[in-house]
């Protein structure tokens, strides 16, 4: 406690403020004020600085491709101008063998992850004995700290060679047959990417559901639990119904982290400028394309892969602002998991 | 007398097989059916929970392993020259990163305590909640996008303030991701003080100013520290936004605003896409170091965040 509060009645009672420090006072005051105003609102300057600056950087791209032909485009062929004006730009960009790369990698993701989140907040809130609820809920909130290089190295010389690889055979020699999961098998691959991608995005979900089934009435599941419920009909008729919106919300912000995700997908994915139906083979992401491609691009490149950024940021600007909206009226979420 | 005692009894056979359905007719009913799934229900949340923590438990394991040979003094007081060579360290690593995250410090949690004093003291109406919103839609901006950013903003040809790639702009870059995690747990850090302090301090003649200053600040210190070390933990490990700001150097760089500048992550994820068995077992070096500094980041902020909702 700070030593203001400690201060005995028999203190001396503050001396007199002075006409200084009144006057200070009302200068002083006002402009605190102002001040954590202003940086309050800086939070939209960022935000209007980063739009307006990627947009601009990217436009002459939108202007040689067309926006609609930038998005559903499948050949990307950098061009090698150095001036900026669209009229002089001689490369082909078509985003969508990478928006279909960031795409199926996030939705692999979350169809891993979601079950899995369900089931891990559930059995935190209601199942786990009490002593084990928080060395339990820090271990799934520490995955969320793991520096995403780590991810990708463990996946890229550790998972894929010794898990994903024969998992992967297996299932090429069982369903090679169905589209999806067509030959060769290579390491690397959207599923590789997809799968560690759900380890990643499982804390932010876990967490948000979690927050999510709190705020159900304990009153209605005694209720429930009277009338002779066992505790999987609880869950699933009492707690799930009205965490329905939470859950969506929150499947939608791991969504959001998932298409969001730039190294260990950069890893993992393979970066093969095309694309393909089959899940076990290379492709890119939207993300993964920009980090990889930066260092070798040519000026009228590093354009067209801002364009990429712009894109990448309206997809998880949508998505975001939905989710935020549908976990928004239970309160806000907190715990380092779901920043 | 005698039927409420009936009645406690009969509620404490029922409490005997507390899933099981009662009926007057039908003894048994779907009960077995309903233990049943409950009981499967029940032991696939506990499977899930173990699949959960067993990706934790292989990393650290795999890390610790690969990584805890390469750790030594010289591997942080030596450059890496070319990813082949056997005597080799990251100090270029080490230093780049503490400049960066030393810059994006100093940047972000002041602005980010700002904003929150702002939220929780004075933000009413509808401001205050929208600035709330777009700070947790934020949290959720691509830090690869955050790099491009900065990138047109200090580094691109067509830049508004160029000064290439820099120590600098990796700070700025991380600041930015940094900011909106620092705000949000702030916020809640100073909502945690209880009012009566407050006005307390006011009713010492304290302004408002003075109030949040010398009262709320110093009774939220431990809480906002643990949300900053969060933010820093998070911060550190960023690679994306440093590929396209700060570019890597291989050799020590002590300069803040011009030249490309190296860091841990980086130096990590070029060894590790390079064929040089030797680069490649610094890249595990480094991912243990960036993966302990994070861990003891974390635990020193859970251990300080425990102590300070002891003191509520």
């Amino acid at each position: 406690m700070p030593a203001t509060l400690d201060k005995q009645p028999s203190d001396p009672p503050p001396a007199d403020p002075g006409q200084l420090s009144r006057k200070r006072k009302r200068v002083a005051d006002p402009a605190f004020r102002w001040f954590v105003t202003i940086t309050g609102t800086s939070v939209f300057i960022i935000l209007a600085a980063m739009i307006v600056r990627t947009t601009t950087e990217a436009w002459p791209v939108f202007q040689h491709q067309g926006f609609f032909d930038f998005l559903t485009g499948d050949r990307w062929v950098s061009g090698h101008s150095r001036s900026g004006n669209a009229e002089d730009f001689t490369g082909v960009y078509g985003a969508w063998p990478f928006i279909y790369g960031t795409l199926i990698t996030a939705v692999i993701a979350i169809l891993i992850a979601l079950p899995l989140a369900l089931a891990i907040a559930f059995y935190i809130n209601q199942l786990a004995p009490k002593r084990l609820k928080n060395p339990l809920s820090y271990t799934v909130e520490m995955l969320a700290a793991v520096p995403s290089i780590v991810f990708g190295m463990w996946g890229l010389f550790w998972l894929v060679p010794n898990v994903l690889r024969p998992f992967f055979e297996w299932l090429e020699s069982w369903a090679g047959g169905f589209f999806l999961f067509k030959g060769p098998v290579f390491g690397p691959s959207y599923l590789a990417a997809g799968i560690v991608l759900a380890i990643m995005i499982l804390p932010i979900i876990t967490a948000i559901v979690r927050e999510v089934i709190a705020v159900n009435p304990v009153d209605q599941q005694h209720a429930a639990y009277a009338l002779g419920a066992t505790r999987f009909e609880v869950m699933r008729k009492v707690i799930l119904p009205s965490s329905f919106s939470g859950i969506v919300g929150a499947s939608m912000l791991g969504l959001g982290r998932a298409i969001g995700e730039t190294i260990a997908v950069m890893m993992l994915i393979g970066s093969q400028r095309g694309w393909d139906s089959s899940l076990l083979q290379r492709g890119d992401s939207m993300a993964a394309l920009i980090a990889a491609q930066f260092k070798e691009a040519s000026p009228e490149t590093v354009r067209a892969l801002m364009a990429i950024g712009v894109a990448l940021f309206i997809f998880t600007m949508v998505i975001n602002v939905a989710a935020r909206l549908l976990v928004w009226r239970i309160g806000r979420v907190a715990g380092d998991a779901a920043v | 007398m005698s039927t409420t005692q009936e009645l406690t009894t009969g509620a404490g056979k029922a409490r005997q097989t507390p899933t099981g359905h009662r009926s007057l007719r039908h003894t048994q009913g779907n009960a077995p059916r309903r233990t049943l799934s409950n009981r499967i229900a029940m032991s696939l949340l506990t499977a899930a929970m173990v699949v959960a923590v067993i990706p934790l438990v292989l990393i650290l394991f795999k890390v610790a392993s690969e990584g805890l040979s390469v750790i030594s003094f010289d591997f942080f007081t030596t450059d890496e020259p070319t990813y082949r060579t056997q005597e080799a360290g990251y100090r270029a690593g080490f230093v780049g990163t503490a400049f960066i995250m030393a810059g994006a410090i100093a940047m972000a949690i002041p602005l980010g305590l700002a904003t929150a004093i702002y939220l929780v003291e004075y933000g009413r109406g509808r401001l205050a909640s929208v600035i709330r919103f777009f700070t947790d839609v934020m949290t959720g901006i691509p830090s690869i996008f955050v790099g491009l950013f900065v990138y047109g903003l200090l580094i691109s040809s067509a830049a508004v303030f160029r000064m290439g790639f820099s120590a600098f702009a990796g700070s700025l870059a991380i600041a930015i991701i940094m900011l909106p995690i620092v705000t949000r747990s702030s916020e809640e850090m100073l909502k945690l003080v209880p009012d009566e302090w407050r006005n307390a301090s006011y009713a010492l003649g304290a302004s408002k100013s003075r109030t949040v200053l010398t009262t709320v600040l110093p009774a939220a210190a431990p809480g906002l520290a643990t949300g900053s070390m969060l933010a820093v933990a998070r911060g550190v490990g960023e690679t994306a936004p440093l590929i396209l700001t700060v570019l890597g150097s291989q050799y020590l760089v002590t300069s803040y605003f011009s030249d490309p500048q190296g860091a841990v992550p980086l130096q990590v994820h070029s060894g590790a896409a390079q064929p040089f068995a030797a680069g490649i077992e610094r890249a595990w070096g480094g991912a243990l170091s960036l993966f302990l500094i994070v861990l003891v980041l974390v635990v020193a902020a859970r251990w300080l965040g425990a102590k300070a909702n002891k003191l509520k």
